[in-house]
């Protein structure tokens, strides 16, 4: 069997898990708890393992040759248009591939921990085996059509597994969220579908490929830009991007896995993808930049003021995605996937030690009354701290070489004003990232129960031997709300008497391997000729277009300089607020020196509200004007006008039909007549 | 005299003009259904004779041939519309044109 006979099977990758969700969902339920959890993380380990070869066979391919389609059948034959399903092997999908599967395994093995005890154990699997089936369907499509069947599958699975704990009001709430918002991205997704295939009459990614070179600039830039809507919305830039936050109301895992280290780095991958129409059109590519840039800014400052672990993870993510498209706008693909790897190793890592602090601290999700928690959960507190190094891009771990390949690139792209902002949104990671680690595992123990405050809101317990049979039912209490937003008071200490503790070994184990891939990770892309690997690795996919080259980066020493600077100033700044952790759980050391600006910044610049206050005003007004004024009165009108036309006429005229046969006849005989006049006056000449 | 009187299609015409408003005339004064039919054979034979004259003027058979349409047309017409006279006589006891307007609008 040769190389190319292996790369036709591409289409097992996402085969695997998709029989995985098949069983669970059928009878998930019978498998029962630790049962239905280790068939979902076995198919993760068959699909990586699927990939590795598929990995391998392209390798052993000549590198302008790394590229096959296999058609498995056609989808929709549509008079000219031809869509197949059909797999995409090269360099770029077979990236994803190795990405969701390597660490979807892993995190579908700390899901069997986390989840344990839940009583709709089958179902999780069954959606995160589903998600995983999704993604590698989208990464390994050959045509925009299948990509977009599994970007939908993606979004569905986020809205399922967000809303997991639907009895929450805020769970559920927060999958509707995720779902609205990416449903505005989607409309670009098909929007620019439609001009492609008006304009190419394809959806093949190989054939537009060619096309789109060879297009007018209006066309590719139209194309580029509903395309980026859709990143816009599935990896979660401004303006589409209060979703994110919210979806961390799903179980960490989810968060782990969708929201940080896959599902949205798909944008990502559809600029990649796409990137034909990317590259004709210059201005798409500033637009990409600018979003991605101020994206970047935006998050991390308000990251660095939220007092819930996950939250400040959540922006972070939504902070480094700004990142992946600051170096799409600059053309670095390769220094934006880059990112994307190191970002879910070091990502996924610290979901991952987030839940599992969150799993040791009886569902507490506020930093401000955990701290030194490094000596209760040794090995997430190492994993977690080597992970936020990683990612605030000190040398040499993986975040340093990858956001600096970002951010070098950018300035090497002549985009000084990008790289400002850069600098400023790596110093903001430094900030919230050093924060989060020092108020959660260092400084002073703050999640002991306060008898004096606990007798003032009178305990936390108080309804617990009230209504057991409804958690017991869902596994979890539908009152309890975990998340914590800016501006709440801290929430009483919810362990009773005993210590926080570390998770099972099928939780360590993931945070372990992601923590040394966030270390190691850097040696992917080394940016010294000979061993830029993903860059060679990589370069048949992206030969098209021009890349600022590894070695000048390499030359360019003072950037990566300031950019560690930067870096540092940022841990500087919170390890002088935050050394000693909180003298209370109310007194935030960063608010307080903010003044006047904390409040904004912490509430996300209140743009949510702004949002709700558009939709609700302006927005409702005009759909009930369309509504009432338009819908009812204008198209049902007229509709109704017509049946009330056609009725009042009828009312006169059945008059004429009285019955009587010789009024007939009557009428017979003078319309003859007149019909014989007419002849003889006109038709006879 | 006799010899000058020569009878030419115009005369079939005429006649046939006469029996056509006959009944015509029949069919709207009279409201006996029964009479109205025989009013509406009237018309239909008066167009018959139309048809035959012009046929025998014209030297063209057509006219003859759809003659024999029409006998045929109106053998069935006869036998369906006695039908229903009887049928509605049985009902009724009656067969006056106006009292049968059951099918107002």
């Amino acid at each position: 069997m040769n190389a190319r006979d292996l790369l036709s099977y591409a289409g097992i990758v996402p085969l695997l898990p998709l029989i995985g969700a098949a069983v669970l969902m059928l009878c998930g339920k019978r498998l029962g708890d630790p049962r239905a959890g280790w068939l979902a993380t076995g198919l993760m380990f068959l699909a990586f393992a699927w990939s590795l070869v598929q990995f391998f066979a392209l390798l052993a391919l000549a590198p302008a040759g790394r590229s096959q389609v296999s058609i498995v059948f056609t989808w929709l034959p549509a008079d000219q248009l031809r869509v197949h399903i059909g797999f995409l092997a090269d360099p770029l999908s077979i990236t994803w591939c190795l990405l969701v599967t390597g660490v979807g395994a892993l995190i579908h093995l700390y899901a069997i921990g986390y989840m344990r005890g839940d009583p709709n154990f089958g179902r999780f699997f069954a959606y995160f085996n589903l998600f995983a089936a999704s993604m590698l369907l989208l990464v390994l499509a050959n045509n925009y059509l299948l990509t977009f069947l599994g970007w939908e599958g993606v979004g569905l699975c986020s809205y399922l597994l967000i809303s997991y704990w639907f009895e929450r009001s805020t769970a559920a709430l927060g999958g509707k969220k995720a779902f609205i918002y990416n449903r505005v991205g989607d409309f670009g997704f098909l929007l620019a579908m439609f001009l492609i295939v008006a304009k190419f009459g394809t959806l093949d990614y190989v054939a537009t490929g060619h096309a789109a070179s060879h297009t007018s600039n209006g066309i590719a830039t139209a194309v580029a830009l509903l395309l980026f809507l859709a990143c816009v919305g599935k990896s979660a830039q401004i303006p589409l991007f209060p979703w994110l936050p919210d979806a961390m109301e799903g179980p960490t895992p989810v968060s782990a896995l969708i929201h940080a280290a896959t599902m949205v780095t798909a944008g990502v991958f559809l600029i990649c993808r796409a990137h034909p129409f990317f590259a004709t059109s210059g201005s798409a590519m500033i637009v990409v930049a600018w979003v991605g840039a101020a994206t970047a800014l935006i998050a991390g400052t308000v990251a660095v003021l939220q007092p819930d672990i996950k939250r400040v993870l959540a922006y972070s993510t939504i902070s480094q995605l700004g990142f992946m498209f600051l170096a799409l706008g600059s053309g670095a693909y390769t220094a934006a996937i880059f990112l994307v790897l190191a970002h879910a190793f070091y990502k996924g890592c610290l979901f991952l030690g987030a839940g599992s602090v969150i799993h040791g601290n009886a569902e507490n999700q506020d930093m401000r009354t955990m701290g030194r928690l490094r000596r209760y959960l040794p090995i997430t507190a190492i994993g977690m701290v080597l992970a936020s190094v990683a990612i605030v891009g000190i040398p040499p771990f993986s975040g340093f070489w990858a956001k600096d390949a970002d951010l070098s690139d950018a300035y090497l792209h002549h985009s000084y004003g990008i790289w400002v902002i850069g600098l400023l949104a790596a110093l903001m990671t430094g900030i919230y990232m050093t924060r989060l680690v020092l108020l959660t595992f260092y400084g002073n123990e703050r999640f002991r129960a306060d008898p004096a405050r606990a007798a003032v809101r009178g305990g936390a317990d108080d309804d617990d031997g009230e209504e057991p049979d409804v958690e017991a039912l869902l596994g979890y209490d539908p009152d309890f709300l975990p998340t914590v937003v800016y501006g709440e008071p801290p929430r009483p200490p919810r362990l009773h008497g005993h210590d926080p503790h570390e998770s099972p070994w099928q939780m360590v184990v993931p945070i372990s391997v992601l923590a040394v891939l966030a270390v190691f990770g850097g040696l992917l892309d080394l940016p010294l000729r000979g061993v830029s690997f993903l860059e060679t690795w990589l370069a048949p996919v992206f030969r098209d277009v021009h890349q600022p080259a590894p070695h000048t980066f390499a030359g360019a020493g003072e950037l990566t300089a300031v950019a560690f600077v930067f870096a540092a100033a940022g841990i500087l700044i919170a390890v002088v607020l935050y050394r000693r952790g909180l003298p209370s759980p109310d007194a935030d050391p960063l608010r307080d020196r903010l003044g006047a600006v904390a409040d904004p910044v912490g509430h996300g610049y209140h743009y949510d509200e702004a949002i709700s206050a558009a939709v609700d005003g302006p927005v409702r007004g005009g759909a009930d004007f369309l509504d009432r004024d338009v819908d009812q009165g204008v198209i049902d009108g007229s509709v109704n006008g017509t049946a009330r036309l056609v009725r009042e006429a009828a009312q006169g005229l059945r008059h004429v039909q009285d019955g009587y046969v010789r009024r007939y006849a009557i009428g017979i005989a003078l319309g003859a007549a007149a019909l014989l006049l007419f002849l003889l006056a006109y038709a006879g000449r | 005299m006799i010899a000058a009187f020569t009878i030419t299609p115009s005369f079939y015409l005429i006649l046939a003009a006469i029996l056509f408003s006959i009944g015509a005339v029949g069919l709207l004064v009279r409201r006996n259904v029964i009479v109205m039919f025989m009013c509406v054979e009237l018309m239909l034979n008066a167009v018959n004779l139309t048809f035959v004259s012009f046929a025998k003027a014209l030297n063209d058979v057509g006219g003859q041939v759809l003659v024999f349409f029409t006998l045929v047309v109106a053998a069935a017409e006869v036998a369906v519309g006695l039908g229903i006279i009887v049928a509605i006589f049985r009902r009724r006891r009656d067969a006056t044109a106006d009292d049968l307007r059951t099918l107002e609008g």
